[in-house]
């Protein structure tokens, strides 16, 4: 952080703490509910669901080797295997987004042209392993299904389309020698890391595991009295895992790459629960923003609401995870869950801030050309899903 | 002797920077370390992944912090 930076930052503080009118009814309720949420999440996903989606994206940022996937990008690999690969690479390489801009302009200048990277420029951010876990979570595991089939297929089409587009200049790229990571030699077999991750996945699943509606029956009541039982097995089996298959490097490097995450994640993530709270409120809860407001700017299934929610979405900065409890608070307001799902399709991949990244590798049209597809195709899926759930 | 850091800013690629500014100090070698953070300028290099670490024109290590260990063995030669 650069120390002009950090100036602004103390003095909006400041500013933020003289003037804040706590005599005001409103204002206080806001606040309040602010804390309320943060509280909220605390005890209720913290630690059963946070920090094990934290250990699984270590596990993967570490395990997974990057060379292995990347070498599907480069320039003569062959197409469907790059869009393919390209469109879940999100869930695969690390969520840092300072690492997806390189990676892009890599693509695009020297591997598999502008197809494959817009493709991967789009899923990075969209589907991580954490964004997805924490979306079904809290916001229900019908929107969270809803974001990562959606963002898979959005990867697909706009890398399509804009290979489509563009095919003429594409054929003009530069061609040079690539560098990949290195391939690292591992103990392993793929079934063995296929199993670990396996275990990690279902801790997280039993961990997490909601419990049931009063007065249920059958399967899942009794999975939910046995969940600790279920996971302190699991852990157990991963333990074992762990001391057999892996070096010692490799779990220090784990343990690293997760402390990584969370470090990165949970401060922007705990700011901006505040923030969704201060404005909007648990569900239920009324708070800065009057829900009437809501409800008009998107509310129900309107095409209006859609196109707004996913233009503002594209507009807006959200810093990664954030768009869960903003969300959370619009959707408790009245938000409709059609434009909910444009908001999360168009919000993370975009930002203004972003576009101006992009504008500089591909140029202005292009970048015009990518921003306006991802807004047409969350909004159609917005209305799409929308209508699909008032059925 | 001239080394360039590859990275647009993550901790990552500022641990990278640190690691390298170590090793040439300790080895006592005369280099250059410089930082650079465009992203069109990174590709340029053809890495697919940052931090990376390029000494002399050659393009070193990709997408991992390398040791002070591995970096002093290239500034070695």
């Amino acid at each position: 952080m650069k120390e002009r930076t950090k100036l602004l930052l103390i003095v909006l503080t400041f500013v933020a703490a003289y003037w804040v009118p706590w005599t005001n009814e409103t204002i206080r309720q806001a606040g309040l509910e602010s804390f309320m949420m943060l509280q909220e999440y605390a005890r209720e996903h913290v630690l059963t669901c946070l920090i094990p989606a934290f250990f699984i994206a270590g596990a993967i940022a570490v395990f997974v080797s990057q060379a292995s996937v990347l070498k599907y990008f480069g320039a003569t690999a062959r197409k469907i295997l790059s869009y393919s690969v390209a469109s879940v690479s999100g869930t695969v390489l690390a969520v840092c987004s300072c690492t997806v801009l390189p990676l892009f302009a890599g693509i695009y200048t020297r591997g598999a042209g502008i197809g494959p990277a817009t493709a991967f420029l789009y899923s990075g951010p969209a589907i991580n392993v954490l964004a997805i876990v924490l979306t079904a979570r809290i916001l229900g595991w019908q929107l969270g299904l809803a974001r990562a089939v959606g963002a898979v297929v959005f990867a697909i089409l706009t890398g399509l389309l804009m290979a489509f587009f563009f095919r003429k200049e594409d054929a003009a790229r530069t061609s040079g020698q690539i560098y990949l990571p290195d391939e690292e030699e591992k103990g392993r077999t793929l079934t063995q890391e296929a199993f670990f991750m396996l275990t990690l996945v279902l801790i997280l699943i039993f961990a997490a595991f909601a419990k049931p509606a009063h007065g249920s029956t059958g399967l899942w009541p009794a999975i939910f009295s046995a969940k600790w039982y279920i996971t302190g097995v699991l852990l157990i089996i991963l333990g074992l895992m762990l001391k057999g298959w892996f070096r010692k490097d490799e779990r220090v490097t784990w343990v690293q790459s997760t402390w990584g995450f969370m470090k990165q994640i949970l401060p922007l993530l705990g700011a901006g629960v505040l923030v969704a709270g201060f404005m909007l409120g648990r569900p239920g809860h009324q708070a800065l923003i009057p829900e009437h407001y809501i409800q008009t700017l998107v509310g129900g299934n309107s095409l209006w609401a859609n196109l707004f929610a996913s233009v503002s979405g594209a507009l807006m900065y959200f810093a990664t995870l954030t768009e869960v409890p903003i969300l959370q608070g619009l959707l408790g307001a009245g938000m409709g869950k059609g434009p909910a799902l444009s908001l999360l399709l168009a919000g993370p991949a975009l930002s203004l801030p972003n576009m101006l990244v992009i504008g500089g590798v591909l140029g202005i049209r292009k970048t015009a050309v990518f921003c306006t597809i991802i807004v047409v195709l969350s909004t159609v899926a917005g209305m799409t899903y929308g209508w699909i759930v008032m059925l | 002797m001239e080394i360039k850091v590859l990275g647009p800013g993550c901790p990552r690629c500022e641990q990278t920077e640190k690691n390298v500014k170590e090793a040439a100090s300790e080895l006592g070698v005369n280099a250059q370390v410089e930082k650079v953070t465009d992203t069109m300028q990174i590709a340029s290099y053809g890495v697919f992944g940052t931090p990376a670490v390029v000494v002399d024109g050659e393009v070193k290590s990709v997408g991992k912090i390398p040791t002070k260990e591995e970096i002093k063995d290239w500034l070695k030669k």
